[in-house]
């Protein structure tokens, strides 16, 4: 069976979910080839985790000028391994990082390119949502080998343990790879939860919470549900909760088993990012809030009465 | 220095939007077209270092002719003028033609900048700014949430899912912004007087010197083989707080398996 290249995403604590799908995606349409890009080193401390989730292969690309740029070199890794190995698709995380890379790789093998599909058959044919998860599309890349870049929560990473042969890949990097440098990278993550578009659990708060103090009730329940903290646009705008914690249109797009709106009325552009959630459930005092229309299950009231009589059941549940 | 302004007019993304049945394309005619909102805090970006530093500011558009009204709206924050690619033959085309075409016409503007909205609302790609970089060997600064220039050179504070990051780049360099950067004003009735009498020039893709046959739907590097709605969620159960709502709550999501 030929290969597909799985492009790896790593970070402080590993491997990222977003991977393990693509792996286990991958097992479907040929032998899984985990490729890792980043500083030597990069791929050893990654290698057992992949070959868990089935990379039968990991071609191991490190070089210094890697990390400090954005994703040009690691677009010229990938077209040199696309030419030599001629795998039989490349699949990448639906996230920033995956489709920046995506497009150039686009471009400079004059491939077609697919984003946020969900799936991807064995025929290379990928089903993508669009417009705020309203339209199913099916759609198949008809210039060059499907590339295809998959959204983070599409599948249950399973594992499938596998050899993980590791390869190493010699890094040739030009001028132009080299053209905007990262000098710098600050978390400001808080704490230990899950990251927001690879959580199983996201509870998000809008306009309704109030305030930024009011937020340490958000995160409360997030905390006791093992969720990541989302907020709505009004309330990123009124400056209760950092940007990149925004759902819906002009934020992230996320998909978790279970997805809690408090104080979220629901506008079109708030379901954009969260109506192809598993389960739904919403607090908010206005019983003709749109949201209760997605709401697998609601309640009309007083999220300041509501919720922390919610987060003292669950405590005494555990 | 002179920038470009990269524009795209969109189905309003407040209202109900749908591909069409016969070409799977979007349907632009059912819906409102509204200036992509992202791509309003890109001109504001281009503005405010025109006033810091003068230089040119241009808005560069591909699409139908109705997206002229697009143009002059964007005009009428303050722009210079604008470019609109136009042509019959390119209606269907994929990001890889779209991102040719585009690239063809900032050849001939040669920009110091180009500045975009980081992604559009109705495709969602984001990956415009990166092909538009490999195709003009430019760097990408992508995601910015604050830009400052320094000479020829260019940093951004680039927003990612866990912080930051901070990317430098010396000009020409394309950088996308999300509406983190700035507050993007309203255009004055003086603005939108005057943008009525702004250059619009009006390129084909002869202008170009790309063939028809490469781009649109013709030339498209992907297809759509079908799409649906997806079945509206059933609204599920929705009970009034008396007292217990937050109980009732945790039980449903205990029956669930999530507690």
């Amino acid at each position: 069976m030929a290969e597909v290249l799985v492009v790896v995403e790593a970070n402080a604590a590993g491997v990222k979910k977003v991977t393990l799908e693509l792996l286990t995606h991958a097992r479907e349409l040929g032998t899984p080839a985990a490729v890792v890009m980043g500083a030597p080193g990069a791929a050893a401390a990654l290698t057992d985790k992949l070959a868990e989730y089935g990379a039968a292969k990991i071609y191991a690309a490190e070089h210094e000028d890697i990390d400090n740029h954005l994703v040009a070199p690691k677009v010229s890794v990938l077209a040199h391994l696309v030419a030599r190995v001629q795998p039989a698709a490349v699949l990448v995380g639906a996230t920033q990082e995956g489709k920046e890379i995506a497009g150039r790789l686009a471009v400079r093998l004059d491939n077609g390119l697919l984003t946020d599909a969900v799936a991807v058959a064995a025929d290379g044919a990928a089903t993508q949502v669009a417009f705020a998860g309203a339209t199913i599309v099916t759609a198949r890349v008809t210039r060059g080998l499907p590339l295809v870049a998959l959204r983070p929560n599409s599948i249950s990473p399973t594992p499938a343990p596998a050899d993980a042969e590791v390869t190493p890949v010699a890094v040739e990097l030009t001028d132009a790879d080299r053209l905007a440098r990262v000098s710098e990278r600050v978390v400001e993550q808080k704490g230990s939860r899950p990251e927001l578009t690879e959580a199983s659990v996201v509870v998000s708060g809008g306009r309704g919470v109030g305030n930024a103090e009011n937020f340490t009730m958000v995160e409360e329940l997030a905390d006791l549900l093992g969720g990541a903290v989302g907020a709505s646009r009004a309330a990123v705008d009124s400056g209760f909760y950092p940007h990149q914690f925004q759902v819906g249109q002009t934020g992230k797009t996320v998909s978790p088993q279970l997805y809690v709106a408090l104080g979220i009325s629901g506008a079109i552009q708030h379901r954009a990012g969260m109506q192809t959630s598993k389960t739904i459930v919403a607090v908010n005092k206005d019983g003709e809030a749109p949201i209760f229309e997605l709401a697998d299950f609601g309640v009309v009231g007083d999220i300041f009465k509501v919720v922390p009589q919610a987060a003292e059941e669950i405590r005494k549940r555990k | 220095m002179n920038i470009v302004v990269l524009v795209k007019q969109v189905p309003d993304s407040g209202a109900e939007r749908t591909l069409r049945a016969d070409d799977n394309t979007v349907d632009r005619a059912a819906a409102d077209n509204v200036i992509n909102e992202m791509d309003e805090y890109a001109i504001e970006e281009a503005l405010q270092l025109q006033e810091a530093g003068g230089g040119e500011v241009t808005i560069l558009t591909m699409g139908p002719e109705r997206a002229a009204e697009s143009i002059r709206k964007a005009l009428s924050m303050g722009p210079d003028g604008a470019v609109h690619v136009t042509d019959e033959a390119l209606a269907g085309s994929c990001a890889l033609a779209t991102s040719r075409v585009l690239a063809a016409a900032l050849r001939e503007l040669n920009p110091d900048l180009v500045l975009c909205g980081a992604e559009s609302t109705d495709g969602r790609v984001q990956v415009m700014p990166h092909m538009l970089a490999e195709r003009l060997g430019m760097a990408a600064l992508t995601g910015a949430r604050k830009l400052t220039v320094d000479g020829d050179t260019l940093t951004v504070e680039r927003q990612t899912d866990e912080g930051y990051e901070v990317v430098t780049a010396a000009t020409p360099a394309v950088v996308s912004v999300w509406d983190t950067i700035n507050e993007p004003r309203y255009p004055s009735f003086k603005g939108i007087m005057a943008a009525k009498k702004k250059p619009v020039r009006t390129v084909s893709l002869a202008d170009l010197g790309i063939p028809a046959e490469e781009v649109g739907a013709a030339g498209a590097t992907s297809a759509v083989l079908e799409h649906r709605r997806r079945p509206a969620r059933s609204a599920g159960v929705t009970v009034a707080d008396s007292g217990d709502g937050g109980v009732r709550l945790v039980e449903y999501l205990a029956t669930e398996k999530f507690v």
